[in-house]
């Protein structure tokens, strides 16, 4: 690691007058001390914010707000999440490990960067890594990488289980930025980007900006929901293909679906076709998969990741069946 | 065989070296130290205080220290281990005010003001911890590389309550890799303290 000081702000308030570029958010350092390790994260300073941001969860009759600094496996823990936004617990647990998950905040699960494993490999190109070099997976061993909105800049996929449920359940990012009073909010589906031509850039956060916490409308999704990951092996291994999904029943006809997925593209994908055809119907599993290939007609698979689209179709269908068993 | 002996020739120009060292001026050796300061940057210490294993250390620590080369090169406690040193074994797992986390992934520096445990505080004094025992017991481990962080998961898996069935105990140690693949004696060993 490149040697950096390490700084305990005791306000959110001098934590943000502090950040700079080259200074960064510390949270459960899951991600961060990993990357400097790698050199592929070279801060001059840290900035340790868990002491000064919430680590509690509060819910009102109209939201669910996840304090920045709740650790993930309190979240999936948590009597609120459990009852009212079930989903959130659900992706949490079929991400990482328990060790993992205790150390992991909120907020540094939203910014986790790409398991692209050539983002990794210093020694191999990478435009998030080093703009201008090239994406030495879009032609290259392209197994792990994106199906969808990708850019000949960049095919990495974006790698949170979380977020998945997050962007299901049209989540908010809160945050504060220096010379702003109030808080600031993002919606989920704005907050992680396509690649473009800038995949350095994974979100839209303002630069410097400190998340303070994740907001969830209530919703009526606490019954009928599934998480579904499939991966390389059955546990502590990254997506290669995820889906939330989430029907609110009434009768017997779907009044509102929800389909999220992880492991396709540069942010979480929300498959709004999908969900629209599945309005008004009536499930069944002639319905689950023409809308699973009305999904998995919208991708455009790169050289070596073909099974992915196959996978996701099966990944949705099962996961609107297992809505109806949650 | 002649014993190596210390010829005429190597003192004379050692001793000449170190006469040339001294006349070198001193704003050449300054230019030298602050090259060198360029290119190897200095590190940065931090003063950490931190209970391990009911014992507490007053440390002044390197900002990049990890908990793990904390504990194993400063403090030589050397149970816990180092198998990938990126969060991807498990080999390194040590309780953090009574949770497990990953010591290689944690600076030491975030510790501050927190009880650590690692596996040389579990037993009590020549009192084996009754995870230790199964361990022992059920085979739950072979060559014991992985099993300091098995058991440090171990004991804290059964505290979560994490073991309803052997899936569930299999998903709640998923963060511990066995190369030897001694994975049915450790789920044994579980089965058996949760009793
Ligand atoms: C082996 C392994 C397997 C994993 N598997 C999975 C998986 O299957 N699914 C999954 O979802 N995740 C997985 N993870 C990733 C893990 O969930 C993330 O690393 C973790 O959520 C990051 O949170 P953190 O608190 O440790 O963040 P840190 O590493 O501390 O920070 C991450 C980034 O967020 C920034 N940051 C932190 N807090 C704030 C804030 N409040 N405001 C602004 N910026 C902030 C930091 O500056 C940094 O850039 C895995 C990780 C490892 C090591
Ligand atoms: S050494 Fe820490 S997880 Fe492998
Ligand atoms: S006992 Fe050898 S690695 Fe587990």
């Amino acid at each position: 690691m490149k040697p950096f000081d390490l700084l305990r702000p005791s306000s959110i308030a001098k934590a943000i007058s502090a950040k700079q570029s080259q200074v960064q958010f510390l949270a459960g350092g899951t991600n961060l001390v990993d990357l400097m390790k790698k050199h592929i994260a070279t801060p001059d300073a840290l900035l340790d914010v868990t002491p000064i941001l919430s680590s509690q969860i509060t819910g009102s009759t109209e939201t669910l707000l996840i304090g920045a600094a709740v650790k993930n496996s309190s979240a999936a823990m948590d009597k609120l999440v459990l009852s009212s936004y079930p989903l959130i617990a659900k992706a949490i647990l079929a991400g990482a490990s328990p060790q993992i998950r205790n150390m992991a905040s909120t907020a540094g699960n939203l910014l986790q960067r790409t398991r692209c494993p050539y983002f990794y490999d210093t020694t191999l190109p990478c435009n998030k890594r080093n703009p201008g070099e090239g994406c030495g997976m879009r032609e290259g061993e392209s197994r792990m990488g994106a199906i969808i909105g990708h850019s000949e800049h960049c095919v990495a996929v974006h790698p949170s289980d979380l977020c998945i449920a997050l962007a299901a359940l049209d989540a908010e990012v809160l945050y504060t930025i220096a010379g702003e009073k109030k808080p600031m909010v993002i919606p989920f589906k704005d907050f992680h980007r396509l690649p473009g031509d800038a995949p350095e850039k994974d979100n839209n956060l303002p630069q410097n900006a400190l998340i303070t916490g994740v907001r969830i409308p209530k919703n009526p999704f606490s019954k009928n929901y599934a998480y579904v990951k499939l991966r390389d092996r059955d546990s502590y291994a990254f997506a290669l293909v995820s889906v939330a999904a989430a029907l609110h029943l009434q009768g017997d006809r779907i009044v509102e679906a929800r389909l999220a997925s992880g492991g396709v593209a540069h942010k979480p994908w929300r498959w709004y076709q999908a969900e629209n055809f599945l309005k008004g119907k009536i499930p069944s599993a002639e319905v689950f998969a023409e809308a699973a290939a009305l999904a998995a007609d919208e991708t455009n698979p790169l050289v070596g990741n073909a099974f992915k689209k196959l996978m996701l179709k099966g990944a949705i269908e099962v996961a609107l069946q297992n809505c109806l068993t949650a | 065989m002649e014993q190596p002996k210390i010829s005429r020739r190597f003192f004379v120009s050692i001793s000449a070296m170190a006469g040339a060292f001294a006349f070198i001026p001193a704003s050449v050796k300054s230019a030298y130290i602050s090259a060198k300061n360029l290119f190897i940057p200095q590190k940065r210490a931090l003063p950490l205080s931190v209970s391990i294993n009911k014992k507490l250390y007053k440390l002044q620590q390197d900002t990049r220290t990890t908990l793990l080369d904390l504990l194993r090169e400063e403090l030589q406690l050397t149970g816990s281990k180092k198998g990938c040193d990126h969060g991807q074994c498990g080999a390194c797992t040590v309780h953090v005010d009574g949770e497990r986390v990953l010591s290689c992934l944690t600076l030491a520096a975030m510790v501050q003001g927190k009880e650590v445990t690692t596996i040389e505080g579990l037993a009590n004094g020549d009192e084996l911890h009754p995870m230790q025992k199964a361990f022992v017991e059920c085979d739950g481990f072979q060559c014991g590389y992985c099993t300091p962080g098995q058991i440090m998961s171990a004991v804290a898996c059964v505290k979560e309550g994490h073991t309803g069935s052997v899936e569930e105990i299999k998903e709640f140690m998923s963060g511990n890799l066995c190369r030897c693949g001694a994975y049915n004696g450790i789920v044994k060993s579980i089965q058996q303290v949760a009793q």
